[in-house]
């Protein structure tokens, strides 16, 4: 980041359209019945559509350097961890039941 | 259109490396944010699984409308930041300090309409710890539902105050003619913040608002 | 040969006198002394709550203190000994010392920032020794749902609110760091030229910055439960105490590698210095700091084995708590092949650090012992598991952190210290630390649990060893305290090198001038070239124009 890209404004405002659209698509989605948990995969997709809008382009990060793309991404896999490890406990909690000992 | 000379801390060894590094250091504080929020995402994920029904209950006595209109307002505030930042590369003062007074109006504007909708649950009873009541079965985890609304919700207000309050020590920096196109690294970091805070929102809307909206 | 002489000299410590030049100082090793007058007042505080316990524990009656009292007594000794001493000790009193210095900066990235850290500390300390004063804690460290949440009659929300600030000061501490070691480091330095000083605090500080958030919002959970009666965790009203255990574990697990890794690199700065040689593999040590870091991250579940967590998520942490122990086992070897060969003197850090890596050896195996399923069943929540800790935490990381403390003296002093004296307390340190601990293995093995007041009558004679040798251990403590404040003004004067060791810290004068160098040094050796003696580390270019 030593030379800081001037981004256009015609390029934030489109992402800006973006992002109002993709807001008003979840508000709207939500009241449509996709079966099963796919609203909830829906809704989120859609939030990290727009987060990722936010990221690459209000933050700059697309034009960052591969420093920058390592830290970013470093926080959310770190994310993941804390999501990956810790929702097998209450998923699989049943899965085994409990045997009367002879 | 003042130009000031590219100064820097004695401990760095020119602007560039001092530039560098702040942009590290925030992006290095956003990662701490992310896992803060984080914890209390995976809070509330734990328990949308445990109790569906309970979270989809609570979640439609939430406003829809006020939460879609807030969620606009904030991008919109993201988009007068982009532009703050933008006019502050290109040594544009006057530019800036507009673009950051409407942020922080459109700020102030989202807590506003979230103030109102906390004083509208505790008017419905459905503060957690505060004479709630929530009829029917479900009121245990109606409860847990409500409890990650207001800490998460809470804690992002607090963000958000903190954030309208660097804006307001920003505009007054551009007042005094600190920034320039040579140095407007405050203004950078600071929508980096913003942007961020405006992140954690776009996950709390969909998450806490839209479960099970389709169920009438 | 004047400039060997402290007090003729302008450096960091007479540049300015008077309190608030302490109090309000930006530099980096003005703000290490803070730290280390902070850290060892609450290494003796949480010391203190152990000679009650060690006390207590002579006699199978509860005839000292009460049950509650005792569950105070070890809940502070826990809190002040890991919050306030272990994790901060190394990063913020030699990390922030020592990292500009070895990579040939003037300061921290954030000088500023660096000076919040230690308020913060203080705060955080503040509240937490207001909590005790005020009778103090009762959940064990671990503050453990719904008992801490909505049961306890003790000041939690005090202490939890200290630890939250503190936990801010590491946050901190790391972020200076990590973009320090990025962004600052002199010409010539690489990547792989730096000294794994700088590798291990680079890794301890990924865990500061990714783990620490996650204490803080459990912590704000349980004061919010308990200040609100939410019952995010009171299973009668549907709450699950196992998230709360899942949030507190995901950091600390992680933090014990926050109070190991920078220890690991203190033994590597010692061993390649009272070796003479080369570190064995030092890509390997340096990936292997790395490494611990990240598969920190992966292991919490195997503190809950037994807490009624899903056993299939018992099973995978086992798993991953099995290979931690890899990149762990391969810095000892690489130590032991650094060893070999070498020409070892036995000087007082060296007996520190050869007694690390025994003793780091005995409480990684153990650490394997219960990072296995069916033997965890027996020994969780026993004195064996009390034993395998302390073994990390006392037997190593205290003495590493003695080890560093006595090795850089001369560098932050100007002075030498006693020898004689430091070889004799570091002899009775290990001593009184084997007396102390290897007790404890066999009371865990035959059953004793830990945060008991009482135990059956069989167990006395292993409890009194264990009294006997925390009282040698105190001696040995204290004894560092007494010296090396009379070599102050006592010990003659050390050199710029007294150690003939490699590191740019030892190419400029001790103490250092305050901006460390007085000309940006550009380095031209790897590190730990102790085999090329006579050929300069550094070269000085002719200097540029003078920063502002």
């Amino acid at each position: 980041m030593n030379t800081p890209h001037v981004v256009s404004v015609k390029l934030y405002a489109a992402i800006f359209g973006a992002l109002l659209l993709l807001t008003l698509s979840t508000t709207g989605m939500a009241f449509v019945d996709l079966g099963g948990d796919w609203n909830a995969v829906a809704a989120v997709a859609i939030a990290i559509v727009k987060a990722l809008l936010v990221i690459l382009f209000f933050m700059h990060v697309r034009y960052s350097s591969p420093l920058t793309w390592l830290f970013v991404g470093a926080g959310f896999f770190w994310l993941m961890i804390l999501f990956g490890l810790t929702m097998p406990d209450p998923l699989a909690r049943n899965w085994l039941t409990p045997v009367a000992i002879r | 259109m003042s130009d000031t000379p590219a100064i820097h801390a004695h401990q760095f060894d020119d602007s560039v490396q001092q530039h560098e590094a702040s942009w590290l250091g925030m992006w290095v504080f956003l990662g701490t944010e992310v896992m803060f929020f984080g914890g209390m995402f995976l809070g509330y994920t734990f328990y949308r699984t445990a109790y569906p029904q309970g979270f989809a209950a609570a979640s439609n006595h939430l406003d829809i409308w006020l939460g879609t209109i807030n969620t606009a307002v904030l991008i919109c505030s993201s988009f007068t930041m982009a532009l703050a930042v933008r006019a502050g590369q290109i040594g544009q003062n006057r530019l800036v300090k507009i673009f950051l007074c409407l942020t922080i109006v459109l700020g102030i504007v989202f807590l506003g309409i979230k103030f109102t909708e906390y004083y509208q649950k505790f008017e419905e009873h459905l503060v957690p710890g505060w004479d709630f009541r929530f009829e029917g079965a479900l009121v245990s985890s109606a409860e847990i539902f409500f409890s990650f609304y207001f800490a998460m919700t809470g804690m992002h207000a607090v963000h958000m105050i903190i954030g309208i309050s660097l804006l307001t020590v920003l505009i007054v920096k551009a007042t005094r003619g600190r920034f320039s196109a040579s140095y407007n690294t405050p203004v950078e970091l600071i929508g980096l913040y913003w942007h961020f805070v405006d992140i954690v929102w776009i996950f709390l809307f969909p998450l806490l608002y839209l479960v099970g909206r389709h169920l009438g | 040969m004047n400039d060997s002489v402290p007090e003729h000299r302008l450096h960091y410590l007479n540049a300015s006198y008077g309190l608030k030049s302490w109090l309000l100082t930006t530099d980096h090793k003005r703000i290490a002394w803070l730290y280390l007058i902070s850290v060892t007042f609450f290494f003796f505080i949480g010391g203190f709550f152990a000679t009650l316990l060690r006390i207590e524990l002579l006699t199978p009656q509860g005839d000292l203190v009460q049950a509650e009292t005792y569950n105070k007594l070890f809940t502070m000794h826990g809190v002040t000994m890991v919050f306030f001493f272990l994790i901060p000790s190394i990063p913020a009193v030699l990390g922030n010392f020592l990292i500009p210095l070895m990579i040939g900066a003037r300061d921290l990235a954030f000088p500023r920032i660096n000076l919040a850290s230690w308020y913060l500390y203080i705060i955080g300390g503040l509240f937490t020794l207001t909590a005790a004063a005020a009778g103090g804690v009762d959940t064990g460290w671990t503050f453990y749902t719904p008992y801490s949440s909505i049961y306890s009659n003790s000041n939690v929300a005090l202490t939890v609110i200290g630890i939250f600030v503190t936990g801010f000061s590491s946050i901190l501490t790391g972020l200076n760091f990590i973009v320090t070691i990025h962004t600052m480091r002199a010409p010539g330095m690489t990547w792989f030229r730096l000294p794994l000083f700088v590798w291990s605090h680079y890794a301890t500080s990924i865990i500061f910055i990714l783990g620490t958030p996650v204490i803080a919002i459990s912590l704000t959970l349980v004061a919010l439960e308990r200040l609100f009666g939410l019952g995010i965790f009171n299973p009668e009203l549907g709450g699950d105490p196992l998230l709360f255990q899942h949030l507190f574990w995901f950091y600390s697990h992680p933090a014990v590698y926050i109070m190991i890794l920078p220890g690991m690199g203190v033994i590597s700065e010692l061993i390649p210095c009272f070796s003479r040689k080369r570190i064995f593999g030092y890509n390997f040590v340096a990936f292997s700091s790395l490494a611990i870091a990240v598969l920190g991250f992966l292991v919490w579940g195997h503190h809950m084995f037994v807490s009624g967590q899903s056993i299939y998520a018992g099973m995978i942490f086992s798993f991953l708590s099995m290979l931690v122990a890899i990149p762990s086992a391969i810095k000892v070897f690489n130590w032991t092949a650094t060893l070999y060969k070498g020409s070892v003197s036995l000087d007082a850090p060296m007996l520190y650090a050869l007694g690390f890596i025994g003793l780091f050896t005995m409480g990684g195996l153990t650490g394997l012992f219960v990072a296995a399923l069916g033997v965890d069943v027996h020994v969780h929540d026993t004195y064996f598991v009390i034993a395998h800790f302390h073994y990390i935490m006392v037997g190593s990381a205290v003495m590493a952190y003695l080890g560093g403390i006595h090795f850089w003296w001369p560098k932050m002093t100007g002075r030498r210290y006693p020898e004689v004296l430091a070889r004799l307390a570091a002899l009775i340190i290990f001593l009184g630390f084997n007396l102390t601990f290897f007790p404890q293995f066999i009371l865990g093995y035959l059953g004793m649990p830990r945060r008991y007041h009482v135990y059956p009558p069989e167990f006395q004679a292993l409890n009194v060893l264990s009294s006997a040798g925390a009282s040698i251990l105190a001696v040995g403590y204290v004894l560092p305290l007494i010296y090396l404040i009379w070599s102050l003004r006592y010990s003659p004067v050390a050199g710029m090198n007294p150690w003939k060791a490699r590191g740019l810290e030892w190419q400029t004068p001790s103490p250092p001038p305050t901006d460390n160098f007085e000309v940006t040094p550009i380095v031209v050796q790897p590190a730990y070239a102790y085999d090329v003696l006579d050929e300069p580390e550094v070269i000085y270019a002719p200097e540029k124009a003078a920063h502002v």
